[in-house]
């Protein structure tokens, strides 16, 4: 597990019925593109985040894929409609084979 | 191609503007994830939306906005990067709209192109220039 | 960001292309989290009286994306590291088993500390910068090993401090006795360094405002550090934004945490008295 990962993610506590909601994650990691290359000339081996999933009571709102152009401490903004209150999961797939996962409860009224 | 005298300088004058050779070489393989993506289909141009500077002040961390309504997918890439890929946006039942923002890497001057996928099956596609600035103080 | 805003900055690139004269900073508000109001030009400090009549925040020479980063919490890529520094706040460390809130309680409770260092501490008889209070803390009262002065931890604190007292006005002291430290962190800075020969003056004072090939300059202030840097996207403190300023003269730098570059900190911070601490802020 790639040290210092911490997820982030700013969600409305409460929504109204078919309401848009917006949502922002963030999750700090390097996103070593496989690119560089260290001080002796070498590269450096890729290591990012390649797939981000958000889910609400096990419904898809987004999967995304990422490729190493996507910036370091990756941020993604985008909106989800919940039909009822729940739970937002959040889920990061690291190349290293680690999982980052977090969850937001949001009550519709 | 055979390369004669006319073809080396038409070679040549395209490395000078597009400042590099791996920049003409990374939009061919731009090319061919398009292809994988839309499966060789006829790509439109309306109904897709790609926001991007026009300047970056600095190509480690721009960042750009991509909507398509009704889409099931939308790709970006930076065709100047060494890897053209840079991300792939898939909307479930639950996406409000087909639209998201994030933050990308470009490795200099160059266009981002979003090609989305519409309900319909169909593929539009939108681009963008971005200029990157490089800036006078390392830090 | 609005349409709006992204409309804007297409205006103001067009600009900036076109015309380096209209390369002037940008006239616009920083609001953080639609809430807190952030002063980024004020009227200049007395003594800068024959140098400067305003004194303007770095926040203001950037390009809409980055001002517009900096304006919400989330948006902001350095609140990452305050979060990581509140956890650091209240873990325990070293011999005597306390956390730095056994001793100050709440982060928030050290709103105002910012502001006013670096600043003669009575009890060290020297000129002290956050940095060198932080590990007095921890040697002294923690029993801790020191932090490396531009480490990951040390910076994580540093921004949890600054993000504590956004809003509130720079105010060092420069009279009574840190006046020799001030003093000579002036010296330094009207002093051509390298061999380009150029003083922070150079740059800074005479032609902020101005292109430097790409890049806009400002008036170098540093009320907004540690800055997340676009460029290499992590934190970074004042005395490594001088160590890049004095290496790119092409002269021998001084050390992060050297009396050098402590007096300068001391003194580049009191042309900045009245504007607001913005730390982290986001920059280029």
């Amino acid at each position: 597990m790639a040290k210092g990962v911490k997820p982030r993610v700013k969600v409305p506590k409460t929504a109204a019925v078919g309401e848009a909601i917006t949502i922002k994650t963030l999750i700090s990691h390097k996103m070593e593109s496989g690119q560089r290359k260290d001080g002796d000339g070498n590269t450096i081996p890729r290591s990012i985040i390649n797939r981000f999933t958000c889910g609400f009571n096990g419904e898809n709102v987004v999967d995304i894929t990422l490729e190493p152009a996507i910036s370091t401490n990756p941020f993604f903004e985008f909106e989800a409609t919940v039909p009822e209150s729940g739970e937002f999961q959040f889920t990061w797939y690291d190349d290293d084979g680690a999982v980052y996962e977090t969850a937001k409860k949001i009550t519709v009224e | 191609m055979e390369l004669t005298r006319r073809n080396a300088m038409i070679l040549g004058a395209g490395a000078i503007v597009a400042s590099g050779l791996p920049l003409a070489v990374a939009a061919a393989s731009g090319d061919e994830q398009i292809a994988a993506f839309t499966g060789g289909a006829e790509i439109g141009t309306e109904g897709v939306t790609l926001t991007a500077p026009e300047i970056a002040e600095n190509g480690n961390t721009v960042p750009i906005e991509v909507s398509a309504p009704g889409a099931t997918a939308i790709m970006v890439l930076a065709l100047g990067n060494p890897t053209p890929p840079v991300a792939t946006f898939n909307f479930g039942p639950l996406a409000a709209t087909q639209a998201a923002s994030t933050r990308i890497r470009l490795a200099g001057t160059q266009d981002v192109v979003a090609i989305a996928k519409l309900a319909d099956g169909s593929f539009v596609r939108a681009t963008s220039t971005v200029k990157v600035t490089i800036g006078g103080c390392g830090g | 960001m609005t349409k709006k805003a992204w409309a804007l900055s297409a205006i103001g690139a067009l600009v900036l292309a076109g015309t380096p004269a209209l390369a002037d900073p940008v006239d616009a508000t920083l609001i953080l989290n639609e809430d807190i109001e952030i002063t980024t030009r004020t009227t200049a400090p007395d003594h800068l009286s024959g140098a400067l009549d305003e004194v303007m925040s770095g926040w203001l020479f950037r390009g809409v994306e980055t001002r517009a980063m900096q304006a919400d919490d989330f948006d902001n890529p350095g609140m990452i590291f305050v979060e990581k520094a509140e956890d650091l706040w209240n873990a325990a460390d070293g011999a005597e088993g306390k956390s730095c809130a056994d001793c100050h309680g709440d982060s928030s409770e050290m709103s105002g500390v910012r502001p006013v260092y670096p600043k003669y501490v009575e009890a060290a008889g020297e000129v002290r910068s956050l940095e060198m209070q932080i590990n007095d803390c921890r040697e002294t009262r923690m029993g801790a090993e020191p932090w490396k002065y531009t480490g990951s931890d040390m910076i994580d604190m540093t921004a949890l401090l600054a993000s504590v007292s956004r809003g509130l006005p720079v105010n060092v002291a420069i009279d009574g006795p840190a006046q020799s430290t001030w003093e000579k962190g002036k010296e330094m800075y009207y002093t051509r360094y390298g061999q380009l020969e150029l003083s922070c003056a150079n740059c800074h004072e005479d032609s902020y405002g101005l292109m430097i090939r790409a890049d806009h300059l400002s008036q170098g202030q540093i009320n907004g550090f540690p800055v997340y840097r676009l460029k290499n996207t992590k934190l970074n403190a004042a005395h490594s934004r001088f160590k890049g300023c004095v290496r790119d003269t092409r002269a021998e730098t001084f050390a992060p945490g050297s009396p050098e570059f402590v007096a300068l900190e001391l003194y580049v911070a009191s042309r900045g008295n009245g504007l607001s601490v913005e730390g982290p802020a986001v920059r280029n």
